[in-house]
């Protein structure tokens, strides 16, 4: 266990830093909004039961709240209709070392600074690989977009023609799939697809694909500029929901601090 | 001729506020059919069902044959103001406070007299109309004003007391996103109301109607959302000192009743925003305007809710929704219980199928955002506590006073 | 015609006046025992010599004469209770004196008092009547002051009374109320104060009003040979009306019930207004006293301020009136303000008014009026009684 016990002294001296990639659930917090016709996805709620008064002396705490898919959340396979006959496709299914492991930042805030939807190509994943090395298998990888810098109207970006914010091809998320074999996929946008995803073949493809293929999606991830293109190691555990299609996450990365 | 009204000086901030009293609020049963009566700012008296005598104080037997058939009905007004007083003093906390008071006898050209409150524009001698309104105990009572009206005849002080006008008072609308909230808003500072607030939800989801809103003067957009207990209590913390009047047009509908939708996900969207909603805005907004209902010309006066008429029958084709307004409805009558203590008044204003994306396959007339606005105005300015708002809303409250049951059945459908 | 009996055989005697407090914080218990221990040692009897019990009292509850009976070690074979207000006295005497005549009781005690506790008066309205809760309370909370405001008011329009009018009864009261040592308004009263007083109600001013205070006033009634055995003082009733609710058609009230029976009134009186030595009436407002005078034929409707100004209403004058004082100048001590035009005419016929006496006073005129149960007084009642040695 020496490498545990190693790890002990690291997190303890400092060499292994614990970076919380969370979004603090908050009620005014976006979430994916969909034609009003459908039914929504629930914002996070929270009811106060007591707070060491006439309802409860001694304790405080609240009933909460909200969608499996609300704030910094994790996707399972049976989220989509592509992975709804996928193996151990829901959350309480999915094996406990899926929510531990190494993570790739994919780094496209420039891009996304500039052009609002940005889309990540395998081109830029080619490119990045050139820079890092190839992109090990049953790692997760994530696209740094900085936008979760972003708060109120501008980070669902609605307009008229619905939300724009940065994301995948269908391409690539085929690529980072068949040809990576990565375990999962992650933003910091409301979706791991574009706001603009409804409109590529298949529509929502990184959905469509990750979910089809077994893959995990984590949305809503804040400050990815704080983690290394490589060598982190990322835990998201989602809740144990019985056949639940998600879930809110504590989103943790242990990071190496440089020159340690 | 009336003085008109001036808007409030700023508060010293060093005085005690006023206590809120009522005027006495035990009445007999039989005395309730005024109330009744004035909660739609209708003048009633009893008819005698056999002889058609018309009496009044309310009897429980005819005083002409005594029969003890003695429907109300709408009277004819006018009258002649025969006597007057000014009551300079009164051992009542309420009339206390607010000496002199005219009052005045008035023989009803239907037959009986009356004592009764009289406006200042009265003359002795002449003749008048009379209204029945709620006045802060929630009873019906009888004014007489002039058989014309008056200059600043609304600034009456006696009438304002029995009316729930906007005229320099602060007004919330709880949410901005609804189709009618700049009518709503227009409407009031049209009314005199020296400032809105509307609330608004989500303000990180764009809505058509917001650059309107926020365009208006005197208008003030604040976050609100009635399924956020935290917000609403945030909000009530910022202005609830200094809500007037409160209009909650907060409202989630979608057609749909049982088997269709075959799941809760919409109903509890429902009962979140129409019954909940109201619930959190009641239990952070209520307390506050309860004690300020004696804080002088802008003092807290009204409650506006905003109900579906189906509250009192339900529409199968918006099953769900009609549910959460019935359980509204219940609840705004026990708000009106515990608002009363300050005299705040609870004003639901009843519509039938509004113009709007959720009623596109429903055949017209629909209530537009304009009408609701004008209903809610007249509604404040006769103070009342039962608005029906279009034909359909009329239409349905007669047969429901008519027969319950029957028309329970008639929109449960099913013929053919 | 009339085919009503007299009242032969039967007479008032032991009139008893309880000094009036204007505040008590005593019970109508303990006023309505001090009422009665009063006329029993008057008349030199024990309350076992009593057999009859009349009572009439706003502020007994939760009791009524039945529970004081108890309270009061009382067996008494006839009870009655009066709850009319400022038409109490007479009607009590008309009860009492028929249960006499009939031989049902021999000697009445009849006792009408209240006390006045700090909040008791606007307790009292509170509960008034039905009427006053749904259709009067409700619009100024004037309590009576409002409601004879505007009868006042439309006197004052039909018959072109003015306040002088009225101040001019008010102010011959209190020049009676300063000879009679039980009033509570013992400072003189001018036409101007009576003018210059607080408003209170428009037209009605502060000395409009009585004022409400504990008391009790009580009398007994027994046969004639009863009263000679004992040596008592006695007066005969000549005669009484009672009427109630008159002329509800009025729009508003003018006139009471008096001028319903008021030509039997003086039928059976075998008298007429002008043979009045004295006159008591029934001065909740001096609008009420006015209407008096007319509905009892002193004078014509309407008349009664040219009627007034030409006389002199004090103890001394061409006709005394009030000669106590009044409610206005004397106190009203609840029901007992019924009983005290009655318990001092009776002092007057029988010479023991000692301050008040009017020189030779044998035949007096006592009228009631009460309940204002919503827009006017409902009970009205009038007596006239004569000195025994008449």
């Amino acid at each position: 266990m020496s490498v545990l016990t190693d790890l002990a002294a690291a997190l303890a001296g400092g060499a292994v830093e614990v970076v919380d990639l969370t979004h603090t659930l908050d009620p005014d917090f976006p979430v994916i909004v969909l034609p009003p016709e459908f039914g929504q996805c629930a914002r996070f709620r929270m009811e106060e039961v007591s707070a060491y008064d006439h309802r409860g002396p001694s304790w405080k705490w609240h009933n909460i709240s909200m969608s499996e898919h609300t704030g910094t959340h994790f996707d399972a396979p049976v989220h989509w209709v592509s992975g709804r006959d996928v193996a151990n496709g829901a959350v309480d299914e999915i094996p406990p070392e899926a929510f531990v492991g190494p993570v790739c930042v994919i780094d496209c805030s420039e891009g996304a600074a500039e052009d609002e939807d940005f889309e990540l190509t395998v081109e830029a994943i080619e490119a990045w690989e050139a820079g890092h090395g190839p992109i090990p298998a049953d790692a997760w990888v994530l696209m740094r977009t900085d936008w979760s810098k972003r708060s109120g109207a501008e980070y669902l970006n609605m307009r008229e023609d619905g939300a724009h914010s940065p994301g995948p091809t269908p391409d690539a998320i085929r690529f980072l799939i068949e040809e990576r074999h990565i375990r999962g996929f992650g933003t910091e946008t409301v979706g791991t697809d574009a706001g603009q995803g409804m409109h590529y073949s298949p529509p929502f493809p990184a959905h469509y694909y990750l979910h089809g293929a077994g893959k995990y999606g984590l949305q809503c991830l804040k400050g990815l500029d704080r983690l290394p293109a490589t060598g982190a190691i990322l835990m998201a555990a989602p809740l144990k929901i019985r056949n639940g299609t998600g879930s809110p996450l504590r989103v943790l990365a242990l990071v190496p601090k440089e020159g340690a | 001729m009336t003085d008109p009204l001036s808007p409030p000086p700023k508060k010293n901030p060093q005085k005690a506020q006023r206590v809120p009293t009522l005027p006495p609020g035990i009445r007999s049963r039989a005395a309730m059919g005024l109330t009744a009566a004035a909660a739609e700012g209708r003048f009633m008296l009893q008819h005698c069902a056999e002889c058609g005598t018309v009496q009044y104080p309310p009897r429980d037997a005819c005083c002409s044959c005594l029969s003890t058939k003695l429907p109300w009905r709408d009277t004819d007004p006018s009258g002649e103001l025969i006597a007057v007083t000014v009551v300079r003093a009164s051992p009542n906390l309420y009339f206390r406070d607010r000496t002199p008071w005219r009052t005045g006898t008035v023989r009803l050209a239907a037959g009986p007299s009356v004592v009764c409150h009289v406006h200042g524009d009265c003359e002795k001698g002449a003749e008048v109309r009379l209204i029945n309104r709620l006045d802060r105990a929630g009873q019906g009572v009888l004014m007489a004003l002039p058989k014309e009206g008056t200059p600043n005849m609304a600034d009456d002080p006696e009438l304002r007391e029995l009316t729930a006008d906007p005229k320099h008072r602060r007004v919330l609308i709880t949410d901005a996103r609804q189709d009618n909230a700049p009518a709503l808003a227009r409407a009031l500072l049209d009314a005199g109301a020296a400032q809105v607030f509307v609330g608004e939800a989500e303000g990180w989801r764009p809505y058509p109607q917001r650059a309107k809103l926020a365009a208006m003067e005197h208008v003030t957009l604040l976050p609100l959302d009635v399924t956020d207990t935290t917000s609403v209590k945030e909000l009530a913390g910022e202005i609830g000192g200094k809500t007037d009047i409160l209009i909650n047009n907060a409202r989630f509908v979608r057609p749909g009743g049982l088997f269709e939708r075959g799941d809760t996900t919409f109903a509890r969207e429902e009962m979140e925003v129409n019954y909940l909603g109201l619930m959190r805005l009641a239990q952070a907004f209520g307390p506050a305007m309860r004690s300020r209902g004696a804080d002088g010309v802008n003092n807290a006066v009204a409650w506006v809710n905003l109900l579906s008429v189906h509250a009192l029958s339900n529409d199968p084709a918006y099953g769900s929704f009609a549910a959460s307004n019935a359980a509204a409805l219940s609840l705004s009558q026990a708000l009106r219980a515990e608002l009363r203590p300050g005299g705040v008044r609870v004003m639901n204003v009843f519509s039938g199928p509004t113009e709007d994306d959720w009623h596109q396959a429903v055949p017209p007339p629909k209530v537009t955002p304009n009408a609701v606005a004008r209903a809610v105005v007249a509604g404040l300015r006769d103070g009342l506590e039962e608005v029906w708002c279009g034909d359909v809303a009329r239409d349905l409250v007669e047969r429901w006073r008519q027969n319950p049951k029957v028309l329970e059945r008639e929109l449960t459908g099913g013929e053919g | 015609m009339s085919r009503r009996q007299a009242y032969d055989g039967v007479v008032l005697a032991a009139p008893h006046s309880v000094p009036y407090e204007r505040y008590s914080t005593e019970t109508a218990h303990h006023w309505l025992a001090r009422g009665l221990k009063g006329t029993l040692d008057a008349a030199g009897l024990s309350k076992e010599q009593i057999d009859g019990f009349s009572v009439a009292s706003f502020t007994l509850f939760p009791d009524t004469p039945v529970g004081l009976t108890q309270h009061l070690g009382l067996s008494p074979r006839w009870l009655d209770s009066i709850p009319m207000g400022g038409a109490s006295g007479v009607v009590a005497v008309r009860r009492a004196a028929r249960a006499v005549q009939a031989g049902d009781a021999d000697i009445v005690a009849c006792v009408a008092g209240d006390t006045n506790q700090i909040d008791s008066f606007r307790k009292l309205l509170s509960s008034f009547s039905r009427f006053a809760m749904d259709a009067a309370y409700p619009y100024g909370y004037g309590g009576p002051n409002a409601m004879f405001a505007l009868l006042t008011d439309r006197y004052m329009q039909e018959y072109g009374a003015a306040r002088e009018d009225f101040g001019r009864i008010c102010v011959a009261q209190r020049d009676n109320a300063l000879r009679y040592p039980h009033a509570l308004m013992k400072k003189p009263l001018t036409m101007k104060d009576y003018l210059n007083a607080r408003p209170i109600s428009d037209p009605i001013a502060l000395f409009d009003c009585v004022m409400p205070c504990a008391g009790a006033e009580a009398f007994l009634v027994m046969r004639e040979d009863e009263a000679v055995r004992r040596n008592l003082p006695f007066a005969r009733i000549s005669a009484t009306t009672e009427r109630h609710n008159a002329f509800p058609d009025d729009p508003i009230q003018l006139r009471g019930g008096w001028a319903v029976d008021v030509d039997e009134l003086w039928q059976m009186a075998g008298c007429a207004p002008r043979d009045m030595d004295l006159v008591q009436t029934y001065d909740d407002y001096p609008v009420i006293s006015m209407m008096q005078f007319e509905d009892l034929g002193f004078c014509g409707k309407g008349e009664a301020p040219a009627f007034l100004r030409e006389r002199d209403l004090k103890v001394t004058g061409d006709l005394p009136h009030n000669t106590s004082g009044g409610q206005l100048s004397a106190g009203q001590a609840g029901a007992g303000g019924g009983f005290l035009g009655l318990v001092e005419a009776l002092r007057q016929v029988t010479g023991q008014a000692g301050p008040t006496q009017v020189r030779g006073a044998k035949r007096a005129l006592v009228s009631g009026f009460g309940m204002i149960n919503y827009d006017r007084g409902l009970c009205s009642g009038a007596a006239v009684i004569t000195g025994g040695d008449a």
